[in-house]
């Protein structure tokens, strides 16, 4: 099964080295993580999704918390959370299949940040199946390149104090 | 005042109770070294750094302290890495320094630069670069910490050469800020009754206690657990010593060449209680099969350890220490005359004393017996990897935990330089070493710093012309193709008069006993070359992957074979 795990960190040199180390090294399957700083100086925050059966997850949230520089490991999977992931699209856009390009960009509450000659870039964000719907959507038309971020999540309302140890108070 | 780096380091290194360091120096710790003669430190200089980390590993062990070594970069730090990696198996407390190219030429391939702190990554509990002499001390203070405190492990700490001559004002810090490290647990009382109540329920418990119970100094309470609640005890390779070998309550050693009633115990029980160890394969077996009929309550100080290898019904996380202080008196005294009855006859299942008899063939396991029965097993043996170290764990009985080995490794070569740190951590004890002619041959170097340091360590060769285990292996599941495994070696008795130690060779049975007694007489360091039968086994042996049910004796070894 898929989870999705929240990592607090310290912002150490190598810490994230120090991880994926594990992970490979353990042989855990991760199949996106996305990193950035959180709302406290020193610490970032990474979203991490791994598949694998509980035994699995369980071992993967021990380990990543035996690592001195990881300050908490809350697996998300199952909470009332927002879980969201952006990406840009390029795709093929002779002047000709804008209109109907931009007609399926605006029922995806997709954005168009760039474009040229030949091709439109869309921005969209939303739960990675939205991500893959508007990308099938635009298959036809010749997608020339996609970024994805990876999954990040925040559980939401008043849930969300229960995964904060002492440190963030 | 401000001090250099190197000042520094020494200057923590006393604050943290340093009185001896094992190492090689070199180009990159040449400020270290050049400041040591100002410290009140025993710079021990071994022949290999690999010896240094055993060295200090085989300190830690014996003392409980810190065990600290020191290496230049590049080749010095990677040759510590053996080391590092056994330490971090065996959760052994050490704090390994290596000197790092200058931070200006750090990322260039400089001369003598290795990625140590990368490469260490996965055999340490904790690594830090360090590229700011202001960082220096609270580094320092953090390694100490984090290698003695919650599961004990190898730290290490790279410390760039220009950091080592910078100049820096020295204040100790009082306290560590590690957000993401728990050194401890509260005590779990609701499922201390918990396990108080199904030791009470059953009919057949047994205790497995391993290395923890050990690290932890919990030998006296595991005891009074076993002895007020009637409980037989097994233990791991590296749990021996936690309760008396001659224990009435003792099992032996369980696992792979575990004794029969240890193993019959793990399969038959109700309730198994394992404290301090982490169900390696080679004391489980097929973990599958391990423990059918048991419930199992695992008490360990390293969360990620429960549930990893078995399932487990009832964790208790903690300090085993204080977790079976607290369980004591939550525990009703009890005896358990059917469960006993169950267990004697096992005791009986294997002929512990046919090489005993044997008065023709010089048998290995009766020169383990001999070095028992002189020592009156008072000696704190160091013994290395391979039959050998099977043959000391089943014929050498340990009243304390005088054991030192590698298990989880299982490292050829780290008897000699852990025995080496072992005596100077304990200069009162008498320690023997007990290794095979393929592991001395890995580190033999080190005889000349027993000499240096005029240790006056015995050593006992087991030498069978053999990669021994390996063989042993090729005999019952190759058969008997011994490829690669036939080994010559120097006479070893006139390679230790060649060190400046003096060596006996004995061949017959007739002369252990004297050569053993001449090694006790003799003040000095001494080895005896044991030129024992070639191709004898370990027996009982549970076959790699297979149920502990399935223990194979000699007979059926030799229908196999
Ligand atoms: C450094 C290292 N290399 C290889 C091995 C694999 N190995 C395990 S036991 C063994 C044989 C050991 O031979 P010896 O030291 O003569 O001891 P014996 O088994 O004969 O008592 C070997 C090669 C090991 N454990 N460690
Ligand atoms: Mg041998």
């Amino acid at each position: 099964m898929r989870h999705t795990l929240v990592a607090m960190v310290e912002d150490k040199p190598g810490v994230l080295n120090r991880m994926v180390s594990l992970f490979r090294r353990r042989r855990y399957n991760i199949e996106s993580l996305a990193v950035g700083h959180s709302e406290r100086p020193g610490i970032s925050r990474m979203t991490l999704v791994v598949t694998g059966d509980d035994r699995v997850i369980d071992q993967v949230k021990k380990q990543l918390e035996k690592l001195v520089n990881v300050i908490e490991v809350v697996d998300v999977t199952g909470r009332a959370a927002v879980i969201r992931e952006l990406a840009l699209i390029r795709v093929k856009a002779p002047p000709a299949r804008r209109g109907e390009i931009t007609q399926i960009v605006d029922l995806f509450r997709a954005r168009v940040v760039d474009v040229d000659h030949n091709s439109l870039m869309i921005e969209v964000t939303g739960p990675e199946e939205k991500v893959n719907g508007l990308i099938t959507l635009l298959e036809p038309f010749g997608v020339e390149e996609v970024v994805r971020t990876g999954r990040v999540a925040m559980v939401r309302g008043a849930q969300a104090k229960e995964y904060k140890t002492t440190v963030f108070k | 005042m401000k001090l250099t780096g190197a000042e520094i380091l020494w200057e923590s290194l006393v604050r943290e109770g340093v009185e001896v360091a094992f190492g090689v120096p070199g180009g990159a710790v040449i400020h270290i070294t050049d400041a040591l003669p100002r410290y009140p430190v025993r710079f021990v200089l071994t022949r290999h750094e690999q010896g240094a980390a055993h060295a200090a590993d085989g300190y830690a062990r014996a003392t409980g302290k810190v065990g600290v070594c020191l290496a230049t970069s590049g080749p010095g730090a990677t040759n510590l890495v053996t080391g590092l990696a056994t330490a971090y198996m065996d959760s052994v407390p050490l704090v390994a320094i290596t000197g790092q190219v200058p931070t200006p030429v750090i990322g260039t391939d400089a001369f003598q630069e290795t990625d140590i702190t990368g490469s260490t990554l996965p055999v340490t509990k904790h690594n830090y670069l360090v590229t700011e002499v202001g960082d220096l001390a609270p580094t320092i203070r953090e390694a100490f910490y984090l290698a003695r405190t919650g599961r004990p492990g190898p730290v290490l700490v790279d410390i760039a050469k220009d950091v080592q001559a910078a100049r820096e004002e020295f204040s100790y810090p009082e306290e560590v800020k590690l957000p993401g490290y728990r050194e401890g647990y509260p005590v779990p009382e609701e499922a201390l009754r918990k396990a108080a109540e199904l030791i009470q329920k059953a009919q057949r418990p047994l205790i497995l206690a391993g290395h923890g119970v050990i690290l932890s100094g919990a030998c006296a309470e595991l005891r009074a657990l076993a002895e007020r609640a009637d409980i037989p005890v097994a233990t791991t390779l590296l749990g021996i010593g936690a309760i008396p070998g001659s224990h009435p309550l003792s099992l032996g050693m369980a696992g792979m060449h575990g004794t029969p009633q240890a193993n019959r115990a793990i399969q038959a029980c109700d309730l198994l209680f394992a404290v301090g160890m982490r169900f390696d394969d080679r004391v489980t077996g097929d973990p599958k099969a391990f423990a059918p009929g048991a419930a199992i309550v695992h008490l360990d100080i390293d969360p990620a350890e429960i549930g990893k290898n078995v399932r487990v019904d009832l964790p208790l996380l903690g300090d085993a220490k204080e977790l079976l202080s607290a369980l004591l008196p939550l525990v009703e005294p009890a005896s358990r005359t059917g469960w006993w009855k169950e267990i004697d006859p096992w005791r009986e299942e294997f002929d512990w004393e046919e090489p005993l008899r044997d008065q023709s063939h010089l048998r290995p396991q009766k020169v383990i017996h001999a070095i028992w029965q002189a020592t009156e097993g008072r000696a704190l043996v160091v013994s290395d990897v391979g039959q050998n170290q099977m043959w000391e764990a089943q014929y050498y009985r340990h009243e304390r935990p005088t054991l030192i080995t590698s298990g989880g490794l299982g490292t050829m070569g780290y008897s000699l330089p852990a025995a080496i740190g072992a005596q100077i951590g304990r200069p009162e004890e008498l320690v023997w070493v007990v290794t095979g002619d393929g592991g001395l041959q890995m580190t033999v170097q080190e005889l000349a710093t027993v000499v240096q340091e005029n240790l006056p360590i015995k050593i006992a060769v087991i030498n069978n012309g053999y990669l021994g285990m390996v063989r042993q292996w090729q005999e019952l599941f190759f058969s008997r193709n011994y490829a690669a495994t036939p080994l010559s070696g120097p006479d070893f008795s006139r390679l230790a008069s060649a060190y400046g130690i003096p060596g006996l060779t004995v061949r017959r049975p007739q002369e252990v006993e004297g050569a053993i007694s001449r090694a006790l007489e003799h003040r000095g360091p001494i080895l005896i070359d044991f030129l024992v039968e070639k191709e004898e086994n370990v027996f009982p042996m549970v076959a790699p992957g297979k149920s502990l049910s399935d223990m194979i004796f000699p007979a059926q070894a030799r229908r196999k074979g």
